[in-house]
C-alpha cells in the first residue's frame, strides 16, 4: 500500500505544532496501525530525522496507552478497538490519513501525538477505589453473594481501559463516560456501596476541576469507545450523584 | 482534592437543562393541542384561548414560570456551549463528527438559537399584542376574537415560511432534546427504547403538526 500521512508534529508542550506530510510506501494490509507508524519512524531515523512520538505499550488492547485521532475519529474508523488493534486493511491504497493527538484542554500535548492524560489518574485518586482494611484474616470474596446481573454490569463498566477516546471524540471534551464507568463498577457491587456517595461526589468534583466539558448526550463517546462502555453508566452516575448530593 | 459542590457541578447544570427542557416540552404539547383545535373547530379554539388568556392561574403563575423557563434554558444553553468550546482550545484539523453522532445532537445551540429567535417573533406576533389588548388598552372581553387573530397572522407568506422553517429546526432540537433530557435525569433502563421511539415521534408529529396548522390557515384565510 502507498499512503500519504498527515501527522501532527509538535516539538514540546510549549511549541507550536503543525501538520507535516509524509509519503509512505510498502505497507502491508495485515500490519497494525502502530506497526505502520513503526515503519515510518524507522525510515525517519535512517534519514536522521526525529521519529514521530506516540503512546503505546501492550499493543493488545488492554493498557489504554495508544491514543491517536485518525481521520477524524478516536482510534480510527474501526469499531470496538483501540489504535493498536486497528489494522491497515481498514484503509485503501492511495489513502491520505490524518493522524492527530487526542484534543482537550485537560489532555495537553506533550510531544507530537503524545498527550498528558494524568487528569484521569487524579480523578481515580479522588475516589475510584474501595478501601479495604488489611488484616491477617481476609474475607473470601465468594462469601458475599452478588446477583449475576449486577456482577455482569460491574464487569462491563470495569472493562474501561481509560484511554480517553470518550473525551477525544466528544464535541465538548467531556469525561463523563470514563468517570461514570469507574463510578459504576464500584457502585454496582456491595463492596463499593459503602463509599459510593463520597466516591461519586469527589470524582465528579475532580472531573470538573480538571477542565473537561459538559456532557450533552451526543453518544459519540459510546460509539468510539474501544470497550463499548454504555451510556447507561452516565445515567447511573447522574442518579448516584444527585442522590448523594441531596442526602448531604 | 477538588471540593464537591452540587450547584456548580456539571451534572447539576445538565439536570437543570433537562428539567427546563422537559417543562418546555410539556408546554409545547399543550400549545400544540390548543392550536390543533383551530383546524377542526374555531369555536373550541376561541373557548380554550379565552380560558388560557383570562384564567388568573395561567396568566399570573404559569405564564411567568414559562417565560423564566425559556430564558433559563436559553441562557444556560449558551453558558454551557461556551464552557464546552473552551474545553477544547485547539480544534482537530480533521474531525468526522458524523461518524459517531447525529447532526441534531451536535448542533443544539444552532437549532436552539433559531427556535429562540422564532419565539421572539412569536411573542412579537401574539403575546405582546395580547398583553397590550388586555392590560394597556384594557379592551372589553371578546371571546371570539382569537381565531380571527390567528388566521390574520398567517396571511403573509413570508411570515408563514419563517414559521415553517423554525418548526423544522424545532424538530431537530426535539429529536435530540427529548431523549437527552431523560438520559440526563438518570432515566436509562429497559423502558428507554420505547421512550426513544416516543421521543422521535413527538419530534416529528408536533413540529409537522404546527407546520400543517400554519399552512392550513395561510391557504384558508
Amino acid at each position: 500500500m502507498k499512503l500519504t500521512l498527515k501527522i501532527w508534529r509538535q516539538a514540546n508542550a510549549k511549541a507550536e505544532g503543525k501538520i507535516v506530510e509524509y509519503p509512505l510506501d510498502g505497507i502491508e494490509e495485515d500490519m497494525s496501525f502502530l506497526e505502520m507508524l513503526d515503519v515510518l519512524n524507522e525510515g525517519l531515523i535512517n534519514k536522521g530525522d526525529l521519529p514521530v512520538s506516540f503512546d503505546h505499550d501492550c499493543r493488545e488492547g488492554i493498557c489504554g496507552s495508544c491514543s491517536l485521532y485518525i481521520n477524524g475519529e478516536a482510534h480510527g474508523p474501526d469499531r470496538r478497538v483501540p489504535t493498536c488493534q486497528l489494522h491497515m486493511r481498514m484503509f485503501k491504497d492511495g489513502d491520505t490519513i490524518f493522524i492527530e493527538p487526542f484534543r482537550a484542554k485537560a489532555f495537553p500535548v506533550i510531544k507530537d501525538l503524545v498527550v498528558d492524560r494524568s487528569a484521569f489518574d487524579r480523578i481515580q485518586h479522588a475516589g475510584g477505589f474501595v478501601s479495604v482494611n488489611t488484616s491477617g484474616k481476609p474475607t473470601d470474596a465468594n462469601a458475599i453473594l452478588i446477583p449475576k446481573h449486577d456482577a455482569d454490569r460491574a464487569f462491563d463498566a470495569a472493562t474501561c481501559i481509560g484511554c480517553g477516546a470518550c473525551v477525544a471524540s466528544c464535541k465538548n471534551s467531556s469525561a463523563m463516560l470514563f468517570v461514570s464507568a469507574k463510578v459504576s463498577q464500584y457502585a454496582l457491587l456491595p463492596q463499593g456501596k459503602v463509599e459510593a456517595a463520597d466516591r461519586v461526589k469527589n470524582m465528579v468534583a475532580q472531573m470538573d476541576a480538571e477542565g473537561f466539558g459538559n456532557c450533552t448526550n451526543t453518544g459519540a463517546c459510546e460509539v468510539e469507545c474501544p470497550k463499548g462502555i454504555s451510556l447507561e453508566n452516565i445515567a447511573r452516575m447522574n442518579r448516584e450523584y444527585l442522590s448523594a448530593s441531596l442526602k448531604g | 482534592m477538588a471540593k464537591s459542590s452540587l450547584l456548580k457541578s456539571s451534572i447539576a447544570k445538565k439536570v437543570a437543562m433537562a428539567l427546563s427542557g422537559l417543562f418546555l416540552i410539556l408546554f409545547l404539547a399543550q400549545h400544540f393541542f390548543i392550536n390543533s383545535t383551530s383546524v377542526f373547530s374555531p369555536d373550541t379554539f376561541n373557548s380554550i384561548s379565552h380560558f388560557m388568556g383570562n384564567n388568573p392561574l395561567v396568566q399570573f403563575v404559569i405564564q411567568p414560570i414559562l417565560i423564566i423557563g425559556v430564558i433559563f434554558h436559553f441562557i444556560m444553553g449558551i453558558v454551557l456551549d461556551l464552557q464546552n468550546k473552551s474545553a477544547r482550545p485547539i480544534k482537530y484539523v480533521k474531525n468526522n463528527g458524523a461518524a459517531s453522532s447525529s447532526w441534531a445532537s451536535r448542533n443544539m445551540i444552532i437549532s436552539g438559537g433559531v427556535v429562540f429567535a422564532f419565539m421572539l417573533l412569536h411573542f412579537y406576533d401574539f403575546w405582546i399584542p395580547e398583553m397590550v389588548y388586555k392590560y394597556v388598552e384594557v379592551n372589553p372581553l371578546d371571546e371570539i376574537r382569537y381565531f380571527g387573530e390567528l388566521q390574520h397572522k398567517f396571511v403573509d407568506p413570508t411570515r408563514t415560511a419563517i414559521y415553517c422553517v423554525s418548526f423544522v429546526l424545532l424538530a431537530l432540537h426535539l429529536w435530540h432534546g427529548f431523549n437527552s433530557s431523560f438520559q440526563s435525569v438518570g432515566f436509562n433502563n429497559k423502558y428507554s427504547r420505547s421512550l426513544h421511539k416516543l421521543g422521535y415521534a413527538f419530534a416529528i408529529v408536533v413540529p409537522v403538526g404546527f407546520i400543517f396548522i400554519a399552512l392550513f390557515h395561510h391557504f384558508n384565510h
